[in-house]
């Protein structure tokens, strides 16, 4: 009888932390005290909080142990597992001043996840992702069945459309038209395609669901084909995600073997079949005909629409398109129906989003929240607030399609039509936290190379605007600025916006153009002070040592690696602003706070 | 279809439903820019610059590939409109090798009439890092010059979707996107088949022919050199767009007039070795249609097809004709019989060919079975395009030249030779006269309609004397590997094809005149140029090759008969199989 679980986060942040080393050491600890028939590990999905990995849950208790190190394994089997004593060193408690806990300080009770609801991640972090039958235990296929049994393909689509699920890809249209476009056009063959690319640097929400529930997307993928008319899905997921791509597969394999993929699923008459196909990780790829075309074998690129893919998709037939977290919702609302998913949310944001919470954060990882929540409570109470003390500047959504909100808009409450009306936007969900030290034009930079770089080449404004847009913003922030640059800078984003073909170039200038609105006083700090106020752009910083705090120690131009520092001993040092290549070393170095940037 | 009425510039129209902006505008007599379309084969909406501003858009649409639909209201000239197609002119220079002075195309170069009608003040705006590429002139036909090249993509289309070869495509990405050929290869070592397709829809300079021009006007400034040239039957009905003339104009006499004005010492006409193909290839086909041999016969006067076939279709090498060009059988007598006649040791007579065509120039590098031992049938090969720079260069004012006649002995050319120049054409002069073989009777209808037209793949059936012949005729090699397909497969069966290289034959041919692709879009070339030659065909006293009174004499001094002994020496050649990769 097994009396005990524990948890072992095998998702990627996890894994990179080292929690493949854990499973090992815990079947040694439990071998060696005799306990094999009274605890069960399980390797799961991610958690979300993968700041704190590796991540062990103790259930039925719930304690959640982060940080977990090899050396660690032998305290938490002896202490808890044998003796059920929680280890408190390693416990994650960190709960809300006004929580009212009672016992232990379990998951649900922490900031992190207190806020959260989670409806795509449901299973992640629960079940063996690699076990069909804990997914079956957890209600899955249900919905499946339900569908195919109870309910006409219209009824599947009215329910989608009732609950008011939004692509949760980028643009935010409403699922459920999506698929009465495609289920009204006629065809001999039709497809359901999951976008399981996700290109946004920073987010990783898809890649949890594939990693943590993959039979998820299997049977949502299967939900879209039944309502649709499609039989035949792809899931185009790039080979960067290998432990996803494995996972998924092996849910597959096993869904066909247990009859819930292939000929007559649930003896209802429907056929349906899935199979992978591989990305090479293009930006671009994510771009709906650009994932069609590679899949269909050839470069990457968007074509123009119309005809859009419910007209004319993969292989010139009507598709359906969605990305992993859109589809992970399916399940839930056929099983739960329309009112479950559109009682959360705001008025025309419905459900839950999952963001990858980044940067400057303390809890650096994933969460689902309720449409709605502000932006302060997912930066402050989930995320755990700024590390170092450092003040709260911006947060970009929407990774390089995105744009940044600044603390005057920490009360915003997020939903698509909020965060477009500021000139940001959902995106895949990627949440970067910045704080004071962030230069605002660097930040813009930064996003532009990587579409720079991602930028398939094919339309003029993309392949070669972009481009110009990075130099112009390189000028910035090398100092050779102007303000007729910033204007020329201004006319081109919007230029870039309107002409470009498709969605990543008309949306490549965002960083720049939301960055401009927002923190416009940075843009002229640079071209007409010729500062960078965060201290971030080299060419616009000197640093300096101040001669009264400084005691001669000598320490800073030893440390400088080009020699820029001079002076005697015991006499205050200078810098040669000639040679210095701002590298900070003697920053760091010093002792007695007397150099700094200006 | 049915119609939809939609609004352009404030003005109500009535266009058929599925039209593109672009095209309902055409209708309605407004002319949007483009650069990257090409009807058909190249509807991408790329380059941006047929962008237009249609109400309730979210941004502006391509014109080039977006539908109308019913009450759609379109601006295409709004400030907005005009000056994002500034910018996307600008950003495309700022990238562009601005060498258009001496740019081989300056003058007909689809950017530069842009900047221009735009009014592109500042060339130099959006200055910033350049693309580096070398010049690819490793083929024996064209250059590559990506410094100038726009990623219209417009020859990737032509060589995949019309040639059915693909041996270029785009390279890298965003800024660094170039096309090239897998791997960077050279061209001269993929599967290309130096059709030049390819440059005849190029916009701007990156693509062009292989320029001999200097080595020809070396050969005539050589007092040694007996320098003759011969000229294709395509050529007279291009040349004369390089001097203004409407497509489809006829103008040998001037063509003739201006090569004897450059200084040659001998002005031919390839009609002549087009009708002594005929002689040889309908004996040929005769030959093994009565011995139900390697049918069916393929013809073997388009070297982008013989290097399609040796490449892509090794095994039909045994169908094609053996008999060479009439570029090749050209060089050959030239080399021969001419040099014997005029007494001339052929070593110093140096034949230029005039084509429209730029595989030729590889053809005449072929050594598989030259004339004479040691020495090529064919010393230079010129474009239409080169031959006009000649031209231009030597200060000849075309337009004024009065006509004049080719020389003899291979001055005479019969409808039949002119007709070679459109697709069906050699199919057609090739029925003319075995028809007159096998009846022994006039024929009088001299017209075979059936295997006219610009269609990619043509068939007919005739029953000559009995003997039912199957033909097809097929222009453009993807078209050609559908036929092939459809042969091996079973489901089609022949005696006798036809096959050109480009679409519409030779008149459509890589080395004619380029036309921009507003021509290209809304004109058929092909079409055109080949009603100029249909035109010639019927004014011509002699239209039949077997009455080319200069075929019999050479038959009657020098070669006996067709397909004698020594006409296989001479004017016979054999193939090679050619690896893809």
């Amino acid at each position: 009888m097994v009396r005990a679980q524990v948890l072992i986060c095998g998702g990627t942040g996890c894994t990179s932390s080292g929690s493949v080393k854990l499973i090992p050491e815990f079947e040694a600890q439990i071998a060696k005290n005799g306990l094999e028939d009274e605890i069960k590990i399980v390797k799961t999905g991610c958690f979300g909080l993968c700041e704190l990995g590796p991540v062990v849950i103790v259930y039925p208790d719930g304690t959640f142990y982060s940080r977990v190190e090899e050396s660690d394994v032998k305290e938490i089997v002896e202490e808890h597992l044998l003796k059920g004593r929680i280890v408190e060193r390693l416990a994650y408690t960190d709960v809300a001043a006004d929580a009212v806990v009672k016992g232990n300080v379990s998951l649900s009770d922490t900031r992190f996840y207190s806020k959260q609801k989670r409806v795509a991640l449901r299973n992640c972090g629960v079940i063996d992702p690699e076990n069909i039958e804990e997914y079956i235990a957890m209600d899955g296929y249900a919905a499946l069945g339900k569908a195919l049994t109870e309910m006409t393909p219209e009824e599947v689509i009215k329910t989608v459309m009732d609950s008011g699920l939004r692509g949760r890809g980028g643009g935010g249209f409403p699922t459920g038209l999506k698929w009465s476009f495609t289920a009204k056009n006629q065809a001999d063959q039709k497809y359901v395609v999951c976008n399981a690319d996700e290109g946004d640097p920073g987010a990783f929400m898809d890649r949890s669901v594939l990693e943590g529930d993959p039979h998820c997307l299997v049977e949502a993928m299967t939900i879209c084909g039944y309502a649709t008319g499609a039989t035949e899905g792809y899931v185009y997921v790039r080979a960067e995600y290998p432990i996803a791509v494995a996972r998924l597969q092996k849910a597959i394999d096993d869904a066909r073997a247990y009859g819930l993929l292939g000929k007559n699923i649930f003896d209802s008459g429907f056929d349906f079949d899935l199979f992978i196909r591989l990305g090479a990780g293009a930006f671009v790829c994510g771009e709906e005909t650009a994932l069609m075309t590679s899949i269909e074998g050839n470069r990457g690129e968007p074509r123009p629409r119309p005809p859009y893919p419910a007209v004319k998709g993969l292989f010139g037939k009507p598709t359906t398109e969605n990305n992993v977290e859109t589809f992970a919702n399916i399940p839930q609302i056929i099983l739960k129906g329309a009112e479950f998913f559109n009682s959360m949310g705001t008025e025309k944001s419905k459900g839950t989003k999952v963001f990858a919470l980044g940067g400057k954060i303390n809890n650096t990882g994933l969460v689902e929240i309720p449409m709605g929540t502000t932006l302060r409570e997912v930066i402050e109470d989930i995320g755990g607030g700024i590390p170092n003390g450092k003040k709260f500047k911006a947060a970009q959504t929407g990774g390089p399609s995105g744009g940044c909100l600044p603390a005057s808009l920490l009360d915003i409450q997020i939903d698509y039509d909020n965060l477009v009306a500021q000139g940001a936007m959902m995106g895949s969900g990627g949440l970067i936290v910045m704080d004071e030290d962030t230069c605002m034009v660097d930040i813009a930079k930064f996003f532009l190379d990587f579409t720079v770089d991602e930028s398939c080449g094919k339309c003029t404004p993309c392949r070669i605007g972009t481009k110009r847009l990075y130099e112009i913003l390189e000028k910035i922030t090398s100092g050779n600025g102007t303000l007729a640059d910033l204007d020329e800078m201004e006319s081109l984003c919007y230029y870039i916006k309107e002409n470009s073909l498709c969605g990543l170039g008309q949306t490549a200038p965002n960083p720049v153009l939301s960055t401009y609105k927002q923190f416009k006083d940075e843009y002229i700090a640079h071209v007409v002070d010729k500062k960078c106020p965060a201290g971030v752009c080299k060419s616009l910083l000197s640093i300096v040592i101040e001669a009264d705090k400084c005691k001669g120690c000598t320490l800073c131009s030893r440390v400088c690696p080009v020699g820029a520092i001079s002076g005697t001993v015991k006499n205050p040092h200078v810098i040669d602003q000639s040679k210095c290549i701002k590298c900070g070393a003697c920053i760091e170095k010093c002792k007695f706070g007397a150099i700094s940037k200006k | 279809m049915a119609d939809v009425n939609i609004k352009i510039n404030g003005k109500d129209y009535t266009v058929p439903a599925g039209s593109t902006i672009l095209t309902a505008a055409r209708m309605a007599g407004i002319e949007i820019p483009t650069l990257c379309y090409l009807k058909e084969i190249n509807e991408i909406g790329a380059c941006r610059i047929c962008v237009v501003e249609v109400k309730g858009a979210r941004s502006l649409v391509a014109a080039c590939v977006f539908p109308v639909n019913e009450g759609m209201e379109i601006f295409t000239n709004t400030p907005k409109v005009i000056e994002s197609r500034k910018t996307t002119l600008k950003l495309i220079l700022s990238n562009h090798k601005r060498e258009c002075l001496s740019c081989v195309r300056s003058g007909n170069c689809e950017l530069q009439k842009l900047c221009h009608d735009y009014g592109i003040e500042n060339e130099y705006a959006f200055a910033g890092v350049k693309s580096a590429y070398a010049i690819d002139n490793s083929a024996a036909h064209m250059y590559r010059d990506n410094e100038k090249c726009i990623l219209c993509r417009r020859c990737v289309a032509a060589c995949e979707k019309n040639q059915g070869c693909g041996v270029i495509g785009a390279n890298d990405r965003g800024f660094d996107t170039h096309i090239a050929c897998a791997f960077e290869k050279p061209l001269a070592d993929v599967a290309c088949i130096s059709c030049g397709q390819c440059i005849t829809v190029c916009p701007t300079g990156a693509l062009s022919e292989r320029d001999d021009t200097q080595k020809v006007f070396d050969a005539l400034n050589d007092p040694a050199k007996h320098v003759i040239v011969q000229t294709a039957p395509a050529v007279r009905v291009g040349l004369g767009e390089e001097f203004g003339y409407e497509m489809g104009t006829v103008v040998t006499g001037k063509l003739v007039a201006a090569l004897k004005a450059l200084g040659f010492d001998g002005v031919f006409d390839t009609n002549f070795s087009a009708d002594l193909t005929i002689m040889e290839e309908a004996t040929e086909f005769l030959g093994r249609y009565t011995k139900k041999e390697n049918l069916p016969l393929i013809t073997s006067c388009s070297p982008g097809w013989i290097k399609y076939c040796e490449t892509y279709y090794p095994e039909f090498i045994p169908n094609l004709s053996s008999c060479k060009s009439p570029q090749g059988m050209f060089g050959s007598v030239a080399k021969t019989y001419y040099a014997e006649k005029m007494g001339i040791d052929p070593k110093d007579i140096y034949v230029v060919s005039v084509m429209p065509c730029t595989a030729k120039k590889f053809e005449a590098e072929r050594r598989e079975h030259t004339a004479v031992e040691g020495l090529a049938d064919i010393d230079a090969v010129l474009t239409v395009r080169e031959l006009a720079r000649m031209i231009k260069k030597a200060g000849i004012l075309f337009r004024e030249l009065p006509d004049a006649q080719y020389d003899a002995p291979f001055g005479l050319g019969s409808g039949a030779g002119t007709i070679f120049g459109a697709t069906g054409g050699v199919m057609e002069a090739a029925l003319r006269t075995a028809y007159e073989v096998l009846t022994k009777e006039e024929l009088t209808a001299l017209d075979f309609h059936d295997v006219r037209g610009v269609a990619g793949i043509k068939e007919a059936t005739y029953t000559i004397a009995g003997n039912e012949i199957r033909v097809a005729v097929v222009s453009g090699t993807a078209n050609a590997g559908k036929l092939l397909e459809m042969i091996k497969s079973g489901e089609k069966t022949y005696d006798f094809i036809e096959i050109m290289a480009c679409p519409g034959g030779c008149v459509n041919g890589g080395g004619q005149p380029i036309q921009p692709a507003s021509v290209h879009n809304f004109r058929d070339i092909r079409a055109e140029r080949a009603a100029g030659l249909y035109a010639d065909d019927k004014a011509l006293p002699v239209r039949k090759s077997h009455e080319n009174p200069d075929v019999k004499a050479i038959y009657d001094e020098f070669f006996g008969e067709p397909n004698s002994h020594k006409a296989h020496e001479i004017l016979h050649t054999s193939y090679v199989a050619r690896k893809k990769y």
